[in-house]
C-alpha cells in the first residue's frame, strides 16, 4: 500500500508540491489531473524515489520510500517518465529484457524470458522485436517503454503522460491495456493524464491537484461533476453522459 | 559479422603487433633488447587498458560519447605539478630524477584532487553530473593558466626537459614502476567490473536506471573515482593522453553496435592495445624514432573527433 503523507516539494524556494497527502488503493487505476505545473509529474517523482521529497514522507508498506534498497523497490514500483532519452542503438526486445534487470541482473534465465515474451504479446509488439527503437514511430517507442514495465512485473505501475503524442487508437489501445492489466493480474496503477475524458472514463480514482495542493480526491464518479471541475480548472464544464460513460465537453466552454 | 568473431580478429591483430613489436630487428638480442622491449609492451597495454576502460566508463555516466575523463582536470593537474617540480627545485632534483618518487608525488596528488573535488561536490547536495564537469574544466583552466605562467618564468634550458612530460611517451618507462601500476589498475579493473552489467542500465538514462534498481548516485561516484585512480596511475606513468581514449571508445562503439559494456570495454582495450603497440612499432621501426607516438595519436585523434562532431551534429 502506498500512503503520501504531507509531502512537499520545493524548486528554489517555490512550493511545486505542496503539503500533499494521498493515500493509493490498491488494485485500481487512480488518475492525477489538474492544469500544467501543478505537480502531478514532480509527486509522481517522488513517490517513484526519483526524487527525494524535501520535507514529509512517502511510504510504501509503511517504510519510507528512501529507506528501501533499491533493489527490491524496483521489484515492487516501476516508473514511467514521459521523455526517455537514450544513449545506445537497442531492438525492442533488447529494451524490455532491461525490465528483468532487478531480479536477473542481466543474465536472463528461461523465466525471464517467458516473461520478456509476455510483455511482447501483451503490447502487441511480436512483429517489431527486433526492430531497433530508432526505426519506430512515438506510439510504438511507447508501447516499447510500457512493455519493459511490464515486464518489470512491479504490483505497483506508475506512468508520467503515457499519451502524450499518441494518436486516439494507441492511446486508447494503451488505457485499455492498463485496465486489463489492473483486473486480470491485479496491479494498481497510478497515472498522470491531461486528457481529463480518458481519466473519467479509464480511472478508478481521481486526485485533483492544482498549484501544488490536492483541490479534490475521490472515486471519479465524485470528482466528475460540474462543480468540482470548476474548482480545478476555473473553467465551466458541461457533461454528457454517453453509454454510461461521463465525457467533460470542454472545447467551447 | 557476429561481435566474438570480430573479438577474435581483434585479439589477432593484438598478438601480431605484439609480436612484430618483440622481434622485428630483435637481432638475436635475446638477454638485452627483448626484456625491455616486453616492459614497454607491458605499459603500454596497462596504459590502454586503463583509458579506455576509464574513457567508456565515463563516457556512459556523462551520457556523452563527445567527452573524455580529461576534462575532469587530471591531465592539467599533472602538468602543474611536474611544473611546479621543476620551477621550484630544477630538473636535476631528487623529485625528477627518482621516478618513484614522482610517480608516487603524482598518483597521489592526483587521486587526492579528485576525491576532494567529488567529497565537496557531493555533498553540496544532489547535483547534476553536469555541474561537476564545468567545475572540473574550470579547475582544469585554471592550473593550466598556473602552469603556462610558471614556464614561461623557467629557465629556458629547463623547459626543454620539461617539454618531455607534456607528451606521453614509452620510451623510458621504469620496470618497478610498471609491475606497481599494473598491481593499481588490475585491482581497479577488477573492483569496477562487479557493476558492469549496471552500466548497461545506465544507458538507459538516470530515470529509467533508477526504476530498474540500479543506485544510481551510488554507482555514478564508485565510478568517478575509478576512472579517476586509472588515468592518475596511467598518466604518471606514461604521460598525458586521454584524448586517446575518446579515439578508441567511440570505435568500439561503432565497430561493435552493442550496449553490453562487458563486448564494449573490452572491445576498446584490445583496440588501444593494438593502436599503441602497432603504433610503437610503426615509430620505432620505421620513422626511426622521428616522431613520437603521442603525437600521431592526437593528430589522427584530432581529425576523428572533428568527425565525430560533424556527425552528431548532423544527427541531432
Amino acid at each position: 500500500m502506498i500512503q503520501v503523507k504531507e509531502v512537499s516539494k520545493y524548486f528554489a524556494k517555490k512550493p511545486v508540491v505542496d503539503n500533499v497527502s494521498v493515500n493509493i488503493q490498491s488494485g485500481k487505476i487512480t488518475s492525477f489531473i489538474g492544469p500544467n505545473g501543478a505537480g502531478k509529474s514532480t509527486l509522481l517523482s517522488m513517490v517513484s524515489r526519483l526524487l527525494d521529497a524535501d520535507t514529509g514522507e512517502v511510504l510504501l508498506d509503511k517504510s519510507d520510500v528512501k529507506r528501501w534498497k533499491s533493489n527490491d523497490f524496483s521489484k515492487r514500483v516501476s516508473i514511467l517518465k514521459q521523455s526517455n532519452f537514450m544513449n545506445v542503438r537497442l531492438t525492442i526486445r533488447e529494451l524490455i529484457s532491461f525490465g528483468r534487470f532487478p531480479y536477473s541482473k542481466g543474465r536472463l534465465n528461461e523465466e525471464d524470458e517467458k516473461m520478456v515474451d509476455q510483455a511482447i504479446e501483451y503490447m502487441n509488439l511480436g512483429d517489431l522485436q527486433d526492430s531497433y527503437m530508432d526505426e519506430l514511430s512515438g506510439g510504438q517507442r511507447q508501447r516499447a517503454f510500457i512493455a519493459m514495465v511490464i515486464a518489470q512485473d512491479t504490483e505497483y505501475i506508475l506512468l508520467d503522460e503515457p499519451l502524450n503524442n499518441l494518436d486516439m487508437k494507441h492511446s486508447v489501445q494503451i488505457m485499455k491495456i492498463l485496465r486489463k492489466l489492473v483486473e486480470d493480474l491485479g496491479k494498481t496503477v497510478i497515472i498522470v493524464l491531461h486528457d481529463i475524458n480518458f481519466a473519467s472514463v479509464y480511472s478508478d480514482y481521481i486526485v485533483a491537484l492544482k498549484d501544488g495542493r490536492v483541490v479534490k480526491d475521490g472515486p471519479t464518479h465524485e470528482i466528475i461533476n460540474s462543480d468540482a471541475l470548476k474548482e480545478i480548472y476555473d473553467m465551466d464544464i458541461p457533461i454528457q453522459e454517453m453509454n454510461s460513460c461521463r465525457i467533460c465537453v470542454y472545447f467551447n466552454s | 559479422m557476429r561481435n566474438s568473431t570480430k573479438m577474435m580478429i581483434l585479439i589477432g591483430i593484438v598478438l601480431i603487433s605484439t609480436a612484430l613489436y618483440l622481434f622485428h630487428g630483435l637481432n638475436g638480442s635475446y638477454d638485452y633488447a627483448l626484456p625491455r622491449r616486453a616492459i614497454k609492451v607491458l605499459a603500454m597495454a596497462l596504459t590502454g587498458v586503463a583509458i579506455a576502460y576509464s574513457t567508456v566508463i565515463f563516457q556512459t555516466i556523462t551520457h556523452n560519447k563527445i567527452l573524455t575523463p580529461s576534462v575532469m582536470g587530471l591531465d592539467s593537474l599533472y602538468m602543474l605539478i611536474q611544473t611546479i617540480i621543476y620551477y621550484f627545485f630544477g630538473s636535476m632534483s631528487i623529485l625528477v630524477i627518482n621516478k618513484n618518487y614522482n610517480f608516487a608525488i603524482s598518483v597521489i596528488a592526483m587521486i587526492v584532487f579528485a576525491l576532494l573535488l567529488y567529497k565537496f561536490l557531493f555533498k553540496a547536495g544532489k547535483r547534476p553530473v553536469y555541474f561537476l564537469l564545468l567545475v572540473g574544466i574550470i579547475l582544469g583552466t585554471f592550473m593550466g593558466s598556473i602552469t603556462t605562467f610558471l614556464q614561461v618564468l623557467i629557465d629556458p634550458n629547463e623547459f626543454t626537459s620539461l617539454q618531455n612530460k607534456m607528451f606521453a611517451s614509452f620510451n623510458n618507462v621504469n620496470g618497478d614502476l610498471v609491475w606497481l601500476a599494473l598491481v593499481i589498475i588490475l585491482l581497479t579493473v577488477v573492483y569496477g567490473w562487479r557493476n558492469i552489467r549496471e552500466l548497461d542500465v545506465l544507458s538507459l538514462g538516470r530515470d529509467n536506471a533508477i526504476n530498474l534498481g540500479v543506485d544510481y548516485d551510488k554507482i555514478v561516484k564508485t565510478m568517478l573515482v575509478l576512472s579517476s585512480i586509472l588515468i592518475a596511475t596511467s598518466t604518471a606513468l606514461v604521460g598525458p593522453i586521454t584524448f586517446f581514449g575518446l579515439i578508441v571508445a567511440n570505435l568500439s562503439y561503432q565497430f561493435f553496435n552493442t550496449y553490453k559494456h562487458t563486448t564494449l570495454i573490452i572491445g576498446a582495450s584490445l583496440m588501444s592495445l593494438v593502436a599503441l603497440i602497432g603504433g610503437q612499432w610503426v615509430v620505432e621501426r620505421i620513422f626511426t624514432f622521428d616522431t613520437t607516438l603521442s603525437v600521431i595519436i592526437n593528430f589522427i585523434g584530432g581529425i576523428y573527433f572533428i568527425y565525430l562532431l560533424l556527425k552528431e551534429s548532423r544527427t541531432s
